[in-house]
C-alpha cells in the first residue's frame, strides 16, 4: 500500500513545470512535494497564509508563527511570501494557483468531485477545499483507484459535492486519466494492470486514448 | 486625547451573553489568548463565535509541539461558552463534535475563502459578495435560520453564489506589533483572519505581542489602520511551546 502511494506521488510530481505555483492537500498529496524534480522551481501554496512551504519544522528551526493549513509547524523558503486569508483565497479563486492536488472519496465522469463530507459521519468541514476546487485551473486527484474494491470513479457522485466539473486529471496506482468533455480517457496504464482490470475497477466507462502508454514512475 | 490602551478585562467588559464575536487565528496560531482568557474570567455564555475553526484542545497538535492549554476559541469551548460556531473547519478540536452530540452547540460551515470575504464585506460596506465557491454543493442548497437559500447568479455564463456580509458585536484580534494608536501588523502565518476582522464588528479589540510608540517604527510596515481599532490590550505573549 505504501509503495502504491509512493508510485502515485512520484507520477504526480511529473505534472509540474518550472515556475509553477501549486497547492498540495493533506496526506498522499503532501507526499508529492518529496518527488518534485530538483532542477525546477515549484512554489507550494499554504492556504492559511503563504506561498513557499519548505519542510516540516524541527525543534531546532521551529518558528511558532509558521504553520501549514493542517496546523503543523513548517519552515518557509527564502522566497516565501506571507499573506492573510483574503489574499490567499484571492490567489486561489483568481486562478493564480495553477493546480491543486487532492484526494477524493468520489469522482464522477464529468469531473464532479466529492471529498469533504459523508452524511451521518462525524463532520470536519470543507476548510479551503471548495475554494481550491472552484478556483484552481487544474484539479488533480491522487488516490488509490478503489476503496478496498468499491468504486470511487463513478458515473455520478452519490456524496455531496465539493465542486462540480472541476477534476482535470486522476492519478491512481493503475494509471493516469484525463477528464474531458466526453468522459474519462486513460492516457497511461500501469504495466501491473490490464485494460480489463482498470475498467473493472472503475464505475463508469473508460476511454482508451489513442496514444495511451505505460505509466512511468521514475 | 484618546487612550486606547487598557487591560484585557476592561476591553471585554461590554461583552454580554448571547453576543456574536469574531476571533482571529488558525488552529490556534495567531489567536488573541489574553482576550480569550479575559472572556473566560468574565464567564459570558451563549456566544455565537465566528472564526476559522475551534482552536485547539489541550495537547494539540499531537506530537512534541502540543500545547499545554487550549488555544483560541478552544478556551471558550472548553468552558461551554459557545452556542453557535461559524467556521470553515470543525474537525480538529474534538470539543466541537462532542458538544454538538450533547446538543449544546450548533455549527454553520462556510468555505474558508468565502468566510474571509463575508467578514471583509461587513468591514468594508459591501452588500455581499459573489463567489464561484460552493456552486452545486450543499452551500447552494442549504437553508439558513430565516428560511432563506442563497441566490445563484449567472454572469457571463458562469454561476456564482451570493453570500451575505457577516457582522459581529466584537472582533478579537491578535497582532504581532502595534503602535499606541492601533496601527498593526501580524507576523507570518499569524495574519490569517486578523486583518479582515478589523472593523467588521461594532468594536475591534487587538492584543499585540509588542506595543511601540507612535512613529517608533516605519509606519509603512503596518498592514491595518489604527482608525479601525477601539482598544489595545497589553499582555499577549509570543506562543511558548
Amino acid at each position: 500500500m505504501a509503495d502504491l502511494k509512493v508510485r502515485i506521488a512520484k507520477r504526480c510530481a511529473k505534472e509540474f513545470n518550472d515556475g509553477d505555483f501549486i497547492n498540495l492537500g493533506i496526506g498522499l498529496p503532501t507526499m508529492v512535494a518529496d518527488y518534485l524534480p530538483e532542477d525546477i522551481m515549484v512554489t507550494c501554496h499554504s492556504e492559511n497564509g503563504f506561498a513557499g512551504i519548505d519542510e516540516i519544522a524541527t525543534a531546532e528551526n521551529l518558528d511558532v508563527d509558521i504553520i501549514n493549513s493542517g496546523g503543523t509547524y513548517v519552515t518557509a523558503l527564502p522566497r516565501a511570501k506571507f499573506f492573510d486569508i483574503a489574499e490567499s483565497f484571492g490567489l486561489v479563486r483568481g486562478g493564480h494557483v495553477k493546480a491543486t492536488v487532492l484526494g477524493a472519496m468520489e469522482v464522477a465522469e464529468n469531473g464532479d468531485l466529492a471529498n469533504w463530507i459523508v452524511p451521518g459521519k462525524k463532520v470536519a468541514g470543507m476548510g479551503g477545499a471548495m475554494d481550491l476546487c472552484a478556483g484552481c485551473p487544474e484539479v488533480i486527484i491522487v488516490m488509490l483507484h478503489t476503496q478496498k474494491g468499491a468504486h470511487k470513479i463513478l458515473k455520478e457522485c452519490s456524496l455531496p459535492l465539493t465542486a462540480e466539473k472541476c477534476v482535470s486529471k486522476i492519478i491512481t496506482e493503475m494509471g493516469v486519466m484525463e477528464v474531458r468533455e466526453d468522459g474519462i480517457w486513460v492516457t497511461e496504464l500501469h504495466p501491473d494492470f490490464t485494460w480489463e482490470e482498470i475498467q473493472a475497477a472503475t464505475g463508469c466507462e473508460l476511454h482508451k486514448d489513442p496514444n495511451m502508454k505505460a505509466m512511468e514512475e521514475e | 486625547m484618546i487612550n486606547k490602551i487598557m487591560t484585557a478585562d476592561e476591553a471585554v467588559a461590554g461583552v454580554k451573553d448571547g453576543m456574536t464575536i469574531m476571533v482571529g487565528g488558525f488552529l490556534g496560531t495567531g489567536s488573541p489568548e489574553v482576550l480569550m482568557d479575559a472572556l473566560v474570567r468574565k464567564g459570558v455564555k451563549h456566544l455565537t463565535v465566528i472564526g476559522n475553526d475551534g482552536g485547539l484542545a489541550p495537547g494539540q497538535p499531537a506530537g512534541e509541539f502540543g500545547a499545554k492549554t487550549a488555544r483560541g476559541i478552544g478556551k471558550l469551548l472548553e468552558n461551554h461558552m459557545v452556542d453557535h460556531i461559524i467556521a470553515s473547519h470543525i474537525g480538529v478540536n474534538p470539543m466541537i463534535n462532542e458538544q454538538v452530540a450533547e446538543g449544546t452547540l450548533r455549527y454553520t460551515l462556510v468555505p474558508q475563502g468565502t468566510l474571509a470575504e463575508k467578514i471583509r464585506a461587513a468591514a468594508y460596506g459591501l452588500g455581499g459578495i459573489l463567489t464561484p465557491t460552493g456552486v452545486a454543493t450543499p452551500m447552494e442548497t442549504e437553508v439558513d435560520e430565516l428560511g432563506r437559500t442563497k441566490k445563484v447568479m449567472e454572469i457571463e455564463g458562469k454561476k456564482y453564489l451570493f453570500e451575505m456580509p457577516l457582522h459581529a458585536d466584537y472582533s478579537f484580534i491578535r497582532a504581532s506589533v502595534a503602535d499606541k494608536f492601533g496601527n498593526y501588523y501580524c507576523s507570518k502565518t499569524t495574519k490569517n483572519f486578523n486583518y479582515v476582522m478589523a472593523g467588521a464588528a461594532k468594536k475591534t479589540i487587538i492584543a499585540p505581542e509588542k506595543i511601540v510608540e507612535i512613529n517608533e517604527i516605519d509606519p509603512d510596515l503596518f498592514a491595518v489602520a489604527g482608525v479601525l481599532v477601539d482598544a489595545i490590550v497589553e499582555g499577549e505573549k509570543k506562543w511558548q511551546i
